[in-house]
């Protein structure tokens, strides 16, 4: 009765050597490595790059161990960190400013096992070290700059249809405009009707006043918190790319929060001051009488600033206006010749003064310049065709949608779309990060040691059983971890060590139980057989208990505590597995065989 | 090897009247010094900044308060972590510091004073996320309870869950009263251990009441306080040495796993402890005293017998 049919074992096997090959990874350490990605989404990294990095790095005498392309990045392994800083100075000089080198660390593990996906466990910033930080937007910035703006345009649009209004007010989320007449709210209802979707429109007399009343819709509110939040992302995605830093995390959290995770950083001084800066755009006239020289001083008068697409410009110091003044700036297609381009909304002011631009200077280029870190760069530098009015310009011709969508997102990043505040900051230093795993080990391998010691001497043989049984499911959970590429925080390993001492309960369950049928005179294969079956149930539901608390920790838990219910719970789902069928197995293999059992050595 | 050899079964139900009381009088306690004294909440709850910092000799607490003073930060909490060379400083939350800057401050002004100074870890918590986190907290344990009641209401019987979990929400106000008492920190990890505790410690109930099922299914003729005591005698050798193996790894923890695993060890520890008492000497009192009975389990015969077929 004590005996599997042969595809348990072959599942048990096989489950076990899996679990030992993407535990491999883990062992074998991580040497120092560069990584290289572009900066641009026209730019992608591809063979062609990884020759290119390849004979950068011949040409200097640097032979780096391994190059691989992984995702949008080419990653170099060197065998010293010497050699790595040297081949950052070569690379970064090279390459230029489209693409970033990243100082990264790169498993040592065989390729063989990084073919299988085996890689690593993925460490968490308390145990790497690195910054946290959580990014609090302010919404009700977002939706007075958008009230704000629409205030403008109601404004411009009123003017334009000649509809006679007498003011325009605002008030929290409702705008009020202020009409002479009835009929002139009438037509001013209609016009606005058609232009303002966003809004709910309504006329109200108060005191003698005649008004028409604009509240922004919920939805639209919603959208505009919406586009605010994703903006603020690409802005900060495009700022930590400056930082140089390989795999930051720069995501969502909840409505209104950005987690931005930048592991192996220390000096978080200029952390935050990327993070927090603010860009300036400036619209200029390009000085198309004379050429630029790089390295020589620009003429009176100008300034030379780079392009975006490689080369010079000299543009005028003059400056007709800045990024403050562009409402929204979208991706799209020209409607006669269906090209990519930018359209650009401007607000009232921008929009007179860009008319008076563009009017006096058709034919000649203007340059929107970006301001970063005091450094300018141009963005783009279109001809003027004709006189713009009415605030709505496009930009288009010889863009790919890529670069389209490129410049539409550095025209907006002018400014962040609401202002950041850092709400919560989390730094490690490299050496705690180390100590902290070094600690973590420790203290799993100390505990499983005793428990080992304690189980062999109490139960003989079944406990040897149950000690080979929790071996492995160390192995499954190290295995499954890596698999998942979980993060593994400290309060995760200490997830590990609690559920290695909580999962030799249903050894202990099974045990007991045997003993106790072998003390009520039942035959010792019977006593194992009943043992297994009877222990299954309590096991079941003990570890169901458990796994309710590890879910609600992991719905409601953040950073470190998330980690470590993710372990808990996959940890009592690889106990359950070990505990009842490789235990099993081994006992089965040791005592199945033997018809006749006298005794079995479980003390 | 066998520790315990008991021939009776030990009359439990029959202490009841003293283990109630014992756990009555430290479930007051641990509500009164939780009220008194309040928990020592940590920077993630109520918000502020926790900079250790790392110096290449003693450092010299005096005189880092004295450097804090002068950068106006008066109260400052100054004090070694883990070795000498070691400093902690906690800063509370200032309405007139923008929170993340602060670290930059506090350690420009260090490094003025002694350019060896090393930051091994910062945490600033700003107060929206500090009061996020109390809910978040307050939620899953609630969350953590409901779902552990209707588990056991489902497997057993709805007497079983509601005693199972007041047995164990007794071990947790006990933790907290420790915490309280000894004033030790309340930090995010020092949840999670309670929450675990919660999980852990209800498996021990589930395997008496288990083990209560199975006798009244098997031991027809037996009074219900000669069941429960039966069921805990025979699942006490299990429960000692399952806690006792948990424990070690626990113990481990506590001894090595540093200043951060310390007192989430500590919790656990505590919750280890007192769950064994609470399962076997609260949780089945309570079912005693809820009027289990074997028609929970049994459904009477006499129902199959009057059916009447078409």
């Amino acid at each position: 009765m004590n005996r599997y049919p042969l595809w348990k074992y072959l599942l048990i096997l096989f489950a076990l050597l899996a679990g030992l090959i993407y535990t491999l990874p883990n062992f074998y350490g991580e040497s120092p490595a560069l990584q290289v990605s572009p900066l641009r989404s026209s730019l992608k990294a591809d063979d062609a790059l990884s020759g290119r990095v390849t004979s950068l790095l011949s040409d200097a005498g640097l032979v780096p161990e391994v190059v691989t392309l992984d995702g949008n990045s080419v990653k170099v392994r060197f065998a010293s960190t010497d050699h790595q800083i040297k081949a950052k100075d070569i690379l970064a000089a090279q390459l230029g400013e489209d693409y970033m080198v990243a100082l990264n660390l790169l498993s040592q593990s065989p390729q063989w096992l990084s073919d299988l996906n085996a890689l690593p466990m993925y460490l968490g910033l308390d145990l790497r070290g690195g910054v946290h930080f959580l990014l609090q937007v302010n919404m009700r910035a977002a939706l007075d700059k958008a009230l704000d703006a629409a205030s403008d345009d109601i404004r411009s649009t009123l003017r334009e249809q000649r509809v006679a209004y007498s003011g325009v007010t605002r008030e929290g989320d409702t705008l009020r405009v202020k009409f002479r007449d009835g009929e002139a709210r009438a037509k001013g209802e209609e016009e606005l009707r058609q232009r303002f979707n966003d809004f709910e429109l309504s006329g109200i007399d108060q005191s003698g006043e005649i008004l028409l009343q604009a509240i922004l819709k919920p939805e639209a509110q919603r959208r505009i918190q919406d586009a605010a939040l994703q903006q603020n992302l690409m802005t900060l995605r495009n700022r930590v790319n400056e930082l140089g830093v390989a795999e930051p995390v720069i995501q969502q959290q909840g409505a209104d929060r950005i987690v931005v995770q930048l592991p192996g950083v220390q000096d978080t001084a200029r952390a935050k001051d990327i993070l927090g800066r603010t860009a300036t755009l400036e619209v200029r006239m390009v000085d198309e009488e004379r050429q630029a020289v790089p390295g020589a001083m620009p003429p009176f008068g100008t300034e030379m600033f780079r392009e975006r697409q490689g080369g010079y410009l000299l543009v005028k110091k003059q400056v007709i206006l800045t990024g403050e003044r562009i409402n929204d700036a979208q991706p799209g297609f020209d409607n006669r010749t269906n090209e990519a381009a930018v359209h650009i909304n401007l607000d009232g002011v921008g929009a007179r003064k860009f008319k008076e631009a563009t009017r006096e200077n058709v034919g000649k280029r203007m340059a929107i310049i970006l301001f970063e870190k005091g450094r300018g760069e141009i963005v783009t530098a279109p001809v003027i065709r004709e006189e713009i009015g009415g605030g709505r310009v496009q930009i288009s011709g010889q863009m790919s949608t890529v670069e389209a969508q490129d410049t539409a997102l550095l025209l907006r990043a002018g400014a962040l779309a609401a202002p950041m505040e850092i709400v919560e900051e989390r730094t490690i230093g490299p050496s705690l990060g180390a100590e902290n795993i070094e600690r973590g080990f420790n203290s799993t391998k100390i505990g499983f040691l005793m428990i080992a010691v304690f189980m062999v001497a109490y139960y003989l043989m079944f406990g040897a059983v149950s000690v080979l049984s929790l071996g492995a499911n160390l192995l499954l959970l190290v295995a499954l971890l890596s698999m998942l590429q979980a993060t593994l925080t400290l309060p995760g390993m200490a997830g590990i060590a609690l559920t290695l001492g909580m999962a030799i309960d249903a050894n202990v369950l099974i045990n007991e139980r045997i003993r106790d049928e072998l003390r009520s005179g039942v035959t010792p294969q019977a006593a194992i057989h009943a043992g297994y079956e009877r222990a299954f149930g309590t096991i079941l539901d003990s570890n169901i208990t458990t796994l309710i608390a590890g879910i609600a920790l992991f719905m409601f838990g953040s950073g470190p505590i998330k980690g470590f219910a993710v372990v808990l719970c996959l940890g009592i789902l690889t106990s359950m597995f070990s505990a009842i069928m490789v235990s099993r197995a081994l006992v089965n293999l040791i005592y199945g065989r033997k018809a006749r059992l006298a005794k079995v050595a479980i003390g | 090897m066998d520790f315990f050899k008991i021939k009776r079964d030990i009359p439990f139900m029959s202490y009841g009247r003293y283990t109630t009381t014992i756990s009555l009088v430290t479930f007051i306690l641990a509500v009164f010094f939780l009220a008194t004294r309040g928990l020592n909440f940590g920077v993630d709850f109520t918000g502020g900044t926790v900079m250790e910092v790392h110096y290449a000799q003693p450092a010299d607490l005096p005189a880092v308060r004295g450097q804090l003073a002068t950068t106006g930060l008066h109260d400052a909490l100054v004090q070694n972590f883990g070795s000498s060379q070691d400093v902690l400083i906690q800063v509370p939350l200032k309405q007139n510091l923008a929170g993340a800057q602060l670290s930059e401050q506090v350690l420009q002004s260090l490094r003025q004073q002694d350019g060896s100074v090393e930051v091994r870890r910062v945490e600033f918590v700003g107060p929206q996320v500090g009061k996020d986190l109390v809910e978040n907290g307050a939620m899953a344990l609630l969350l953590v309870s409901l779902g552990i009641v209707g588990y056991l209401w489902l497997r057993f019987e709805w007497k079983f869950g509601l005693s199972a979990i007041i047995a164990n929400l007794h071990d947790v106000v006990i933790i907290l009263g420790f915490f309280a008492f000894f004033q030790w920190e309340f930090s995010l990890s020092v949840l999670a251990a309670v929450l675990a505790v919660l999980g852990y410690s209800v498996n021990e109930s589930v395997v008496v009441f288990d083990r209560i099922r199975e006798n009244f299914r098997k031991m027809r003729k037996t009074e219900v306080t000669e069941i429960i005591d039966n069921a805990i005698t025979r699942t006490m050798s299990r429960t000692i040495i399952t806690h006792g193996s948990t424990q070690m790894m626990v113990l481990a923890m506590l001894l090595m796993g540093g200043e951060t695993l310390h007192y989430f060890a500590m919790a656990l520890t505590i919750g280890i402890m007192f769950s064994i008492y609470s399962s076997v000497l609260v949780a089945s009192p309570l079912l005693i005293l809820l009027g289990v009975s074997r028609e929970d389990f049994i459904k009477p015969e006499k129902v199959e017998a009057e059916e009447v077929l078409p």
